[in-house]
């Protein structure tokens, strides 16, 4: 789960990250008051999962009542690269006199944290690695090692942060270590991390990713995920407990287990068409959960057939069937459906299809056959 | 031969006792496993269809010389399970369990890489050889004994793929699982290191999918370790970046991980990778044909 912006600066603000004093907002009113209160210079900024905001104009600073009024008008509702922006974060302006890189981040390949500090920040960390590899500095936190003051002092000396601040910057890498660990947090950059003009080091921005399989030990960030759903699909997908992407195509796809869902995806794109939605219905699943997969597959109004890969291992072809044949009963499935059952209990399940003798049910033997004529049906 | 199980396996489970546990656990034992004991704390003297159930693992090592251990637990005592089976001293440890929490992994994972003991998932439908023993979940009619190593991240897409092969009447030595985590026990080098000393083994097929850079890293020691014949497959040339599909692993970060990526990487050092399961099955038995 990535947090949004304020979400991961109130998180910072709990660990004693330095941050800038800052409110939340989202309606027009509530921007102003929250700029009235914090006073001006302030910066508005939308609070959407998704960089370089400031360039799509979802960043603008407001230096008097009616240019909070205006900008909050502008910012709220609008579409940046796809995600409207709902709520804003109200931040006092800074005065920056330097703007620096840092991050701690899980690295998959050595199985260790990564902590990395970078005296050019604002950049991606793409563009820094690219515009000068000698300016990015990193370690690993050793396994069964702590990551301490003197580790990361050391690593603000490599990074020739300037002396002064260079103390206060160690400080705060150890901090968004501290973070990491505490919060199950995966991924944490500060970028850009600031020196003011008063040689104050302030994390101006921050992006925080929550490992998933840990929210359960952190109630208040697993409330955050429940809101976190954009799409109309997603959220029905989540309340109902089911593994769901949105991909704007028109062939919708439900295949069982990541891989297999992956791979359909796959095929149904070679085979010349769009696919709508990843929707894994996962190991041994029953006929309810393909009622309900149904349901938010064809909610979907983009979707003008549907493609079901099945490969049974665990998952019984007949409990699909039964699914397939229960959701029809409940409200008619206009568009075609192409299935394809393979493995466990595939020629019941077969059978049950034949049985139920659906109009729009389109039977496939393999994979590749069945990704060939969705994608033949949908362009009908 | 065959990897990692075969007919010196003896098997104990933690979790047996749950629902799920007694039904691959027994599936297991019917296919030939040798299930010596069961692990729930507090069930001990207990038995599951005659499988005796023990309070530790450590029981189950020194009284029914358990040597593997499987992992059925709930995802937020699983780490504790694995530990649990490191500190007793079996040789392998096979986590079925999906959804345990990253930062417990890099932890567990350490202390099995300082134990000497081989890990193979998390989130993995374990490992089967056909005809000696099957751990996990893995839906053995689908595979047929032969010379074909299979490792995936993906479990169903396994059982495609080992379909086809079967269909074209290609068996297999051992298919393993790795399973679709972040953070897991063994990599593809890990087994591709295994059935390049598997006399058993002639060919191996690769199953890899988006996120990290475990099938970047195959390709380079494919190119200077593996004398054999691999043939890949890759899910995910549709995955948008920043969305997690499914596995926890799954992900694009930023421009890595794609599958375009790892394509290429492979390619580029010789490795043949199919375009469809299907198609990857059909090389496969094509370069097992022409060794023949």
């Amino acid at each position: 789960m990535d947090l949004l912006e304020y979400q991961g600066k109130q998180l910072f603000a709990k660990h004693g990250v330095p941050v800038p004093p800052g409110r939340h907002a989202d309606t027009v009113p509530a921007a102003v008051e929250a700029a009235e209160e914090l006073g001006y210079p302030c910066v508005i900024k939308a609070q959407v999962r998704i960089g370089k905001r400031g360039k799509a104009g979802g960043i603008k600073i407001a230096n008097d009542r009616d240019e909070a009024l205006k900008h909050a008008e502008a910012i709220l509702g609008m579409d940046i690269r796809g995600f409207t922006v709902h709520e804003v974060w109200v931040e006092a302006a800074s005065k920056i006199d330097a703007e620096y890189y840092a991050s701690v981040i899980l690295d998959r390949s050595e199985k260790k944290l990564l902590a990395m500090l970078s005296r050019m920040g604002g950049m991606d960390i793409e563009e820094i690695a690219e515009a000068d590899p000698s300016a990015l500095v990193r370690r690993h936190v050793e396994p069964g090692e702590e990551f301490t003051a003197e580790a990361a002092g050391q690593l603000a000396l490599d990074a020739r942060i300037d002396e002064d601040v260079s103390p206060a910057v160690g400080e705060l890498l150890l901090k968004l270590h501290e973070v990491a660990v505490a919060e199950d947090a995966t991924l944490i950059e500060v970028n850009p991390l600031i020196v003011t003009s008063d040689r104050e080091v302030v994390a101006l921005d921050s992006k925080i990713t929550i490992d998933n399989s840990a929210l359960y030990r952190h109630e208040e960030l697993a409330e955050l995920r429940d809101r976190s759903a954009e799409d109309p699909q997603e959220r029905m997908a989540e309340d109902k407990g089911l593994t769901y992407v949105k991909l704007g195509g028109n062939v919708g796809i439900l295949g069982n287990g990541a891989g297999l869902c992956m791979s359909t995806l796959d095929v149904v794109a070679q085979a010349g068409g769009k696919p709508a939605n990843f929707l894994d219905a996962g190991g041994g699943s029953k006929a309810d959960t393909i009622v309900d997969a149904l349901e938010v597959i064809t909610s979907d109004r983009n979707v003008s057939a549907i493609l079901f890969n099945i490969f049974g291992g665990i998952t019984r072809c007949d409990e699909i069937a039964k699914g397939i044949v229960e959701a029809s009963a409940k409200t008619q499935i206009e568009v075609p459906l192409v299935v394809r059952l393979d493995g466990t209990n595939s020629e019941e399940g077969l059978g049950i299809l034949a049985d139920a003798d659906l109009s729009n049910l389109h039977v496939e033997k393999t994979m590749l056959g069945a990704a060939e004529r969705v994608v033949e049906l949908a362009h009908v | 031969m065959a990897i990692i199980v075969n007919e010196e396996t003896k098997l104990v489970i933690s979790g047996l006792t749950g629902r799920e546990g007694t039904f691959h656990g027994l599936r297991n034992r019917d296919y030939g496993t040798d299930v010596v004991a069961g692990v729930t704390p507090g069930k001990g003297g207990q038995d599951v269809e005659g499988i005796p159930v023990h309070d530790t693992i450590a029981e189950a090592v020194s009284e029914r010389g358990a040597n593997t251990s499987m992992i059925f637990v709930p995802a937020r005592f699983a780490a504790a399970a694995m530990s649990e089976a490191i500190d007793a001293g079996v040789h392998t440890v096979i986590a079925i369990t999906e959804g345990i929490p990253v930062y417990d992994m890099l932890r567990v994972y350490w202390q099995a890489k300082e134990a000497g003991v081989r890990l193979i998932g998390p989130n993995c439908p374990g490992t089967l050889s056909p005809g000696k023993s099957n751990v996990g979940i893995i839906p053995a009619q689908f595979f047929d004994p032969g010379s074909i190593g299979v490792v995936s991240k993906s479990g169903t897409l396994t059982y495609q793929i080992g379909n086809e092969l079967k269909q074209a009447g290609a068996g297999n030595s051992s298919i393993v699982g790795i399973g679709g985590d972040p953070i897991i026990g063994s990599d593809f080098i890990d087994i591709l290191t295994l059935f390049e000393q598997d006399p058993e083994t002639e060919l191996i097929v690769m199953v890899g999918e988006i996120g990290g850079d475990a099938e970047e890293r195959a390709a380079d020691f494919i190119a200077e370790q593996v004398s054999k014949p691999v043939v890949a497959y890759i899910a995910g040339f549709t995955a948008p970046p920043g969305k997690q599909m499914g596995h926890a692993g799954a992900i694009i970060s930023g421009s890595s991980g794609t599958a375009e990526a790892k394509k290429e990487a492979l390619e580029a050092r010789g490795v043949q990778v199919g375009r469809s399961p299907t198609e990857a099955a059909r090389l496969a038995v094509e370069a097992i044909g022409a060794r023949a």
